[in-house]
């Protein structure tokens, strides 16, 4: 049997890269259960220390319940919109896809900034993290979570301009935008405890 | 500019590690001259460091893991000399401070950077070839993971020399180990070199599981996964559930040093009970992480060995799948005397008491396997006979202690001391050593002499029993742990048993390193005899890496193997190999990287950097490592083939050695 070194490897290759990607988005699948328990962890944090005041302000007192619902409804939000990304890169909708990216960045960003704005304003009001082991474990939490955005940002951004380029919408970077999706959608049901069991939990 | 680094951190007026840095600095500047004068560099870069293939990897975990050993066992040597000196008037060659750092080492390194590395080495050789895989799932990844365990170690072992390491334990308790009571850098090297090598260790769980459930051969059904790859399953799944725990825990007693919040501290609401929960149930699920594997290693060895199929193969599967989920929901056993009351104390109590249960059955597996088998009492086979009878006991003090009653009035003596050392060496260190000669010819074309290894194992045995029986007995008499001097007359003779007895352990330690040193000269002048023509190497092989040549090809397997049931390599030397229905194919493979070491160097710069805080340097450390991975993730030419020219030449070389063994008969 003749072997036509030419040819057989392009056929080969779309076979594995098909396997190859089903591993990735599998071991992906796996990082983020790891860190869905980093997650837990710092919850079973917080519900231990949530009412260690040491003297310090409380959650009801410091809790601006309407800032945290207008970051809920954005953070949210963001996740349709990247829903919206992932159906178009399924059409291979290249500039529709760039468009939803750019929505749910900007969206994604403004989260950030509000969280931002709320940490700062805890400070300034003399509730920093250092005050109490209640605030220790606030900052910490959410904290955690506001920097997983930040690296969903950062790596939002590289995908753009990835796409933009020589790339495309190639089946790599297919994968790589339903590794995102996964973790973008991921971060909004962490948000959705931090409301219910940090905030509310905090306010009522 | 160099944050809190000055001239003074460097410990010149102690003599003991002025020496041994200039014992260091010999043998680390002879290396690197050899290299040079040899002109290896290119080959050590372009073959070795930027590999990514699995079983290069594994033998430099094992070479660190070695090394690692070595330095972990001086630390016990201090020890006992010094408890063997420093009675009564005596104080001993240790002052305190001094003897608070080296046994905090030695538990750290043992347990993080020897069998945590051991055991990556071997799930590295072992389970792609044991489930007829190519390579893992994830190979750049893999070679990252060994990278952050690397360098992790190096950042240890620079504590030596510049600055201090922690002093208070392989676990950092706090409230000691936080600022107020710890404000130098000990603590500080123990949290980054623990974070980092965790999460190495993280990615290799991650890896090994996804390997385990995507990669296996065409017909591997769950049932017929070789014991090894299924305690390493176990246990990747208990790294993926635990080790997130660790990383919060170190992260939380980090921000309580760096930004002053209130975790683990006395004032400010801090909880030191939530630190132990946490450290703990990380803490207690590792162990179990460590001894599954070992359990593995002993199954595929008392099956090759004995000439039998291993004896309850399912209830093998199901007794570690049982030890996984028990091994979870125990960890407050370590710390009965916190006062949770009698209802929690009583439920861990059971449940580690139940753990013996499932433990049982594997002991009474491996002896219906050497039973009416016959057993050939080659090296690997001598550690787990001394495996069997040293762990049963350890088991059993393991069981006494899971007592509350009794652990109140045993808990931190020296008779705890002696139950883990019973079963880490007793079941993780024999397993390992076992595995690694075991596995030895497969991954070098040749055996090690047996002679040395039977040695080691006579010398390691002898001065288990000898070092620490002695220590169950003052544990008994109520010597605490991690005391540096003592004044009670009726400890001395014990403790001088245990010196006596870690000084025949350094025996065994050096009939060990005088097996590698032979093995190194046998790679370069070995007799034509010594090869393993037929790769399976023990004659009696049942899984598949016996199957394929040692050492094995880069691609491991010339043709992905059919699975025809559990030992298919033993069905087929019963019943004959099936012609190969497909021609070969070109066989695609990762290409190496230097994103591995890369980010390694990153990792070291920020660690040290972190330790010192030279924030400057953790910023470009952040930077280098965030474009190094921008740039990998943009780069497209990451693979190539393997020529169907050179697998098929590698084939009938293999079928002419294998046609010359067969001549030989």
């Amino acid at each position: 049997m003749s072997y036509d070194a030419t040819h057989a490897p392009s056929a080969h290759h779309d076979e594995h890269e098909h396997h190859q990607q089903e591993t990735t988005i599998f071991g992906f699948w796996i990082y983020l259960m790891t860190d869905c328990i980093i997650f837990g962890t710092l919850f079973a944090v917080f519900a231990t220390l949530c009412h260690h005041f040491a003297g310090g302000p409380t959650g009801k007192q410091l809790f601006d319940i309407k800032n945290v619902e207008i970051e809920t409804a954005i953070l949210l939000f963001s996740s349709i919109t990247y829903g919206f990304a992932s159906i178009n890169a399924h059409k291979k909708n290249k500039g529709a896809v760039l468009g939803w990216l750019l929505l749910t960045f900007l969206l994604g960003i403004s989260f950030v900034g509000l969280e931002i704005n709320e940490f700062h304003e805890l400070v300034a009001r003399g509730a920093g993290p250092d005050k109490s082991a209640f605030l220790s474990s606030f900052f910490t939490l959410v904290g955690t979570h506001g920097l997983h955005v930040t690296i969903g940002l950062i790596w939002m951004l590289v995908l753009f301009f990835q796409i933009m380029g020589k790339q495309g919408l190639s089946t790599r970077m297919q994968t790589k935008l339903t590794c995102l999706s996964l973790f973008w959608h991921f971060l909004d049901i962490v948000w959705i405890c931090v409301f219910s069991f940090v905030y509310l939990g905090s306010v009522v | 500019m160099l944050g809190k680094l000055t001239l003074s951190a460097i410990p010149y007026d102690v003599p003991i590690l002025v020496g041994t840095f200039i014992g260091v600095a010999v043998i680390g500047i002879a290396v690197l001259a050899a290299v040079t004068y040899f002109k290896k560099w290119g080959y050590l870069w372009r073959e070795w460091l930027t590999t990514v293939d699995h079983k290069k990897l594994a033998i430099m975990y094992v070479v660190l893991g070695l090394v690692m050993l070595v330095r972990g066992f001086a630390d016990a040597l201090m020890m006992r000399t010094q408890l063997a000196l420093a009675y009564a008037g005596n104080p001993g060659y240790l002052p305190p401070h001094h003897y608070d750092q080296v046994f905090s080492a030695h538990g750290t390194i043992m347990i993080f950077f020897m069998a945590m590395v051991m055991m990556q080495a071997l799930f590295n050789f072992v389970v792609p070839l044991q489930i007829g895989a190519r390579d893992v799932a994830f190979p750049l990844i893999n070679s990252i993971s060994f990278y952050m365990t690397l360098v992790s170690a190096i950042l240890i072992n620079i504590s030596l020399f510049i600055g201090e390491f922690s002093n208070v334990g392989w676990l950092g308790y706090p409230p000691i180990s936080e600022l107020q009571f710890n404000p130098g850098v000990g603590v500080d090297y123990y949290i980054w070199s623990v974070q980092i090598s965790g999460i190495g260790t993280l990615l290799t769980g991650m890896n090994f599981l996804t390997t385990i459930i995507k990669l296996r051969a065409p017909g591997m059904k769950w049932m017929h996964i070789p014991v090894f790859t299924w305690t390493a399953f176990f246990a990747c799944i208990m790294i993926l559930t635990t080790f997130p725990v660790l990383t919060v825990s170190m992260a939380l007693l980090a921000l309580d040093r760096y930004v002053g919040m209130h975790f683990f501290t006395n004032d400010g609401g801090g909880s030191v009970m939530l630190y132990l929960n946490l450290i703990w149930s990380w803490g207690h699920p590792e162990v179990y992480i460590l001894i599954l594997p070992a359990f593995g290693v002993f199954s595929e060895i008392a099956a090759t060995f004995s000439g039998k199929p291993l004896f309850g193969y399912a209830t093998m599967v199901i007794a570690t799948g049982i030890i996984t989920f028990l091994g979870s929901i125990v960890w407050v056993h370590h710390f009965f005397t916190m006062g949770s009351g009698a209802d929690v104390n009583t439920f861990f109590g059971i449940m580690t008491m139940f753990i013996a249960v499932p433990t049982g059955v594997k002991i009474f597996n491996w002896l219906f396997t050497m039973y009416k088998g016959r057993v050939r009492f080659e090296g690997p086979m001598h550690w787990i006979v001394g495996f069997m009878i040293t762990f049963s006991i350890g088991g059993m003090t393991g069981v006494m202690m899971a007592m509350p009653a009794a652990d109140w009035v045993i808990h931190n003596s020296l008779f705890l001391v002696a139950h883990f050392h019973n079963v880490i060496i007793g079941g993780v260190f024999f397993g390992y050593v076992a595995g690694l000669s075991y596995w030895f010819p497969k991954a070098f074309g040749f055996k090690m002499r047996d002679v040395w290894g039977k040695w080691a194992f006579r010398f390691w045995f002898v001065g288990f029993y000898l070092s620490f029986i002695p220590l169950y007995a003052v544990g008994l008499e109520g010597m605490t742990r991690r005391m540096n001097h003592y004044d009670n007359p009726n400890w001395h003779p014990w403790l001088l048993v245990a010196c006596v007895g870690v000084f025949v352990l350094a025996a065994g330690v050096a009939c060990q390193v005088i097996q590698f040193v032979f093995a190194a000269f046998d790679a370069v002048n070995r007799k034509p005899d010594a090869h393993d023509l037929t790769g399976d190497s023990w004659g009696s092989g049942r899984t598949l890496e016996w199957s394929i040549p040692s050492p094995v090809p880069h691609y491991n397997f010339a043709r992905l193997p059919v699975i025809r049931g559990l030992d298919t390599f033993h069905i087929e030397k019963e019943l004959g190999r099936p012609a190969p229905v497909a021609d070969l194919e070109p066989i695609h493979m990762p290409k190496y990287s230097a994103v591995g070491p890369v980010l390694g160097a990153c990792g070291l710069v920020i660690g040290f950097a972190l330790v010192w805080h030279i924030w400057w340097a953790v910023i470009v450390g952040l930077v280098v490592a965030f474009f190094t991975v921008i740039h990998r993730s943009a780069n497209l030419d990451v693979d190539f083939y393997v020529t169907v020219e050179e697998i098929r030449a590698d084939e009938e070389a293999f079928a002419k050695r294998l046609a010359a063994a067969r001549a030989a008969e």
